[in-house]
């Protein structure tokens, strides 16, 4: 057994700084177009740059294209198939959580009796494997959720928050309502992912139901296909008012959890 | 039924033997190019010919695919091997109002969940078949309706009926102290949702009866009528973690029926891509395996490794798991000199700590005490079930299709396929950990001695066809059936995911074991329900 322990020092701690410092490793964000909302004077150029995008992240605003963080699937196509190609920023781009809850009425949900023991219920409604694969990296040394407070629990009835990922498939509306309703008062929930927000690549069908918001009140949505395990941090600590998430339209509003601009 | 290429060139020895063995009643046509032979099959020589097939020749059961034609059901039976390079369609085309179809099932038992699965999809009837009962659509979807018969609109939501909630399907076993557990759907810390009915009476499980498809998202109607660029981004996203193995079977189908030539960096790069996602995939089964024996440290150690690996494939890439890379006609994107730097820098030390995690592991007897002799697969029980990927070659079948169907330019990479016969928990892990020298050992190689070229074919024009593309993905075999109508939209598209299966297999090993090895068998397997629930 000394044989492991020896291994466990020997390796050292490899977690992130953050959120005491920002983490600026390569290669922990898939990261977003840049400098958005960008003016464009050609009426042709915004029609292609519009036009490439499979999911409407980019939309025309008059003389401008702006870019919608919880549509975009990292599909690249504005990066890979355009000419000229949009910027993109990965180093440090990863704070993406969104609400449309102000920051006060999320302070007083959770009050300052969570900011630092805030348990997890994992409920997957449909994930294609990769959310849920950042949401272990969370558990894991490089970024240890514990050393902030947030653990994983087995069951909902121990929860405060619900971390919904996937489209909400039919099969999974049960579990998922039965879950909710498990939960102790305060509950919280976060979208996780393209899918769990708007239904993502799978949309709304005959299967599945296109979001989490329309079966549950979502409090934070963390866009991103899968979001970064450090986007999922920013969301967490933004749930009990540690961090400050953007606003956004109610999830359930016609415009589907769309940035303010 | 079907319209052959034009480069049909006399029949090889299978078509002959298969001609002359049935006095020249059936239709024998052979693909030389892509290695598939085509038998127009008849409803009264279907058993005897899958029999043939599956006794006499040693072929192994791939997949069932059905699709609706206007006037016909078209059944497509696929057939490999572990010796020959030649794949065997078995097609049958009926009448519309026949409903019937003899089952293979009690032939081929890999063929059992598959035509459940056609029952539940198309309605079709499988006479004889031993237990036909629903797989994918679950009660509260009513009798008599089918999601992907043509008539069904999947734009639209559909109203399910009321179902009991406390509903469990019944009991097998029977007999003084037997009880049920059902563990599922929503379990564990985050584990994917699937539910997991044990027969136990106190310590053994007697008896596993898996329901999967809580998570079916019907990406199989929802990509008909849609453009093949649409249908990518389903194709690598349904399954995340072996999102770029699906994406490459994809687009081989796509290049196959427009007949696209990829250039020789392309096929390169793509192999680079495969066998970075099958390492970074077993890093994380590992890890799996660690964690639910409960060994932290070495728990630690292999997600670390798994952690670096993702932000390798990041830094290379962009993605961290590998998507929107494949497109039809090459990848989206080169590798220039300083990300095969980066690569060639990385790998090693990655491999290193690898090697020294399982030196550590293969020396420390209470983690192996949990996984030797635990969650047992016989090879003729393998050879039944047909199962793919690391858990068959851990149980003796060396089936690997980057050897017996190469694809891309496996053909001419030498590597091994690492085979055990055991078929326990450890050898599942060391097949895992061989593997993954061999990816590590794949990407070196070609890493320093990339083509000259271009990364994609120049000026792919979709046009109308249908053809198989397959890949090995991490987990196994995978085949992706795609049809392209007129309007160069997806007329059908059918995915035989390694999850789906595999899991048919599973019970073999969970049962006759104690209760708490059951965590350790399934991590041990390192399944993906995406992959199978699609």
């Amino acid at each position: 057994m000394w044989k492991w322990v020896w291994e466990g020092i020997r390796r050292g701690i490899v977690t992130t700084a953050y959120p005491a410092r920002q983490e600026t490793a390569p290669g922990v964000s898939p990261g977003f177009p840049a400098g958005m909302p960008r003016t464009v004077v050609a009426s042709e150029e915004i029609e292609a740059v519009v036009s490439c995008c499979p999911t409407e992240a980019l939309v025309r605003e008059d003389r401008q294209v702006s870019f919608q963080e919880q549509r975009c699937i990292h599909c690249y196509r504005c990066l890979r198939h355009l000419t000229p190609p949009l910027e993109w920023q990965r180093q440090g781009n990863y704070e993406w959580a969104a609400s449309s809850r102000p920051r006060a009425e999320m302070e007083k949900k959770f009050g300052k009796s969570f900011r630092r023991s805030l348990h997890l219920r994992v409920i997957d409604a449909g994930a294609c494997g990769a959310c849920l694969s950042e949401i272990e990296q969370l558990n894991k040394p490089y970024y240890n959720m514990h050393r902030l407070g947030f653990f994983l629990t087995p069951t909902p009835r121990d929860a405060d928050v619900l971390l919904v990922a996937g489209p909400v498939t039919d099969h999974m509306r049960l579990p998922l309502l039965k879950a909710y309703e498990a939960m102790p008062a305060p509950k919280g929930v976060l979208a996780l992912g393209a899918c769990a927000i708007w239904g993502g690549i799978f949309g709304s069908s005959f299967a599945s139901l296109g979001g989490a918001s329309s079966l549950i009140p979502v409090d934070i949505l963390v866009p991103g296909c899968p979001p970064p395990p450090l986007a999922i941090l920013h969301a967490l600590l933004a749930m009990v008012g540690r961090a400050q998430p953007k606003m956004c339209l109610p999830a359930d509003s016609p415009q589907g959890g769309k940035t303010h601009v | 039924m079907e319209k052959y290429d034009s480069n049909i060139v006399r029949p090889s020895d299978l078509a002959e033997t298969i001609a002359k063995r049935w006095h020249w009643q059936l239709n024998v046509s052979l693909n030389a190019k892509l290695s598939q032979c085509y038998v127009e099959c008849d409803r009264s020589h279907l058993l005897d010919l899958c029999r043939w097939l599956i006794d006499d020749m040693e072929y192994d059961f791939a997949s069932l695919i059905v699709e609706e034609a206007s006037d016909a059901w078209l059944l497509r039976y696929i057939f490999y091997s572990e010796s020959s390079s030649e794949q065997v369609h078995l097609c049958l085309s009926l009448n519309k109002m026949e409903k019937t179809i003899p089952s293979i099932s009690r032939i081929i038992h890999a063929a059992d969940w598959r035509e459940r699965e056609a029952r539940d999809l198309f309605g079709l009837e499988f006479e004889g078949h031993p237990r036909l009962v629903n797989i994918v659509l679950h009660e509260e979807w009513p009798e008599g309706v089918h999601p992907l018969r043509k008539d069904f609109d999947g734009t639209r939501p559909y109203p399910h009926r009321e179902v009991e909630p406390s509903w469990r399907p019944p009991r097998v076993v029977q007999g003084p102290g037997v009880f049920m557990m059902p563990i599922g759907p929503v379990f564990s810390d985050a584990a994917e949702s699937a539910l997991f009915l044990l027969e136990t009476v106190g310590e053994d499980v007697i008896r596993t009866t898996p329901r999967f498809f809580y998570k079916f998202r019907g990406v199989e109607k929802i990509a008909e009528g849609q453009s093949v660029d649409r249908v990518l981004l389903l194709a690598e996203r349904f399954s995340g973690t072996s999102a770029f193995g699906h994406s490459l079977a994809f687009c081989q189908a796509v290049e196959t029926i427009c007949r696209i030539d990829v250039p020789a960096r392309a096929k390169t790069l793509r192999v680079i891509f495969a066998e970075l996602e099958r390492f970074r995939h077993h890093l994380a089964t590992i890890a799996g395996i660690c964690n639910s024996t409960a060994l932290a440290v070495a728990t630690s150690q292999a997600s670390i490794l798994e952690e670096e690996a993702l932000r390798l494939c990041c830094t290379l890439t962009g993605h961290r798991y590998l998507f929107g890379l494949n497109i039809p006609g090459g990848v989206a994107l080169d590798l220039g000199k300083e990300q095969g730097d980066i690569l060639r820098h990385a790998l090693p030390v990655l491999f290193k700590n690898l090697e020294r995690l399982y030196n550590l592991l293969r020396y420390s007897s209470s983690f192996l005490d949990r996984l030797e002799e635990v969650g047992m697969v016989a090879k003729e029980d393998a050879r039944s079930y047909g199962l793919v990927g690391p858990i068959a070659r851990a149980s003796g079948i060396a089936r690997d299709l980057r050897k017996v169907l190469p694809y891309a330019t496996y053909a001419e990479v030498p590597f091994e396929v690492p085979t055990e016969e055991e078929g326990d928990g450890y050898t599942r892990l060391r097949v895992l950990f061989r593997e993954a020298e061999q990816s590590v050992k794949i990407i070196t190689a070609l890493s320093s001695s990339l083509p000259e070229g271009e990364a994609s074919a120049p000026g792919v024009a979709v046009k109308p066809g249908a053809a198989l593309g397959w890949a090995e993905a991490p987990r196994g075999a995978t085949f992706h059936w795609l049809r392209i109508a007129e309007d160069g939209n997806v007329a059908r598209y059918h995915l035989t995911t390694p999850s789906f299966t595999n899991w048919h297999g599973f019970h073999l090993a969970a049962e006759d074991f104690a209760f708490q090895d059951f965590p350790i068998i399934m991590a041990t397997f390192g399944l993906s329900n995406a992959e199978c629930d699609r």
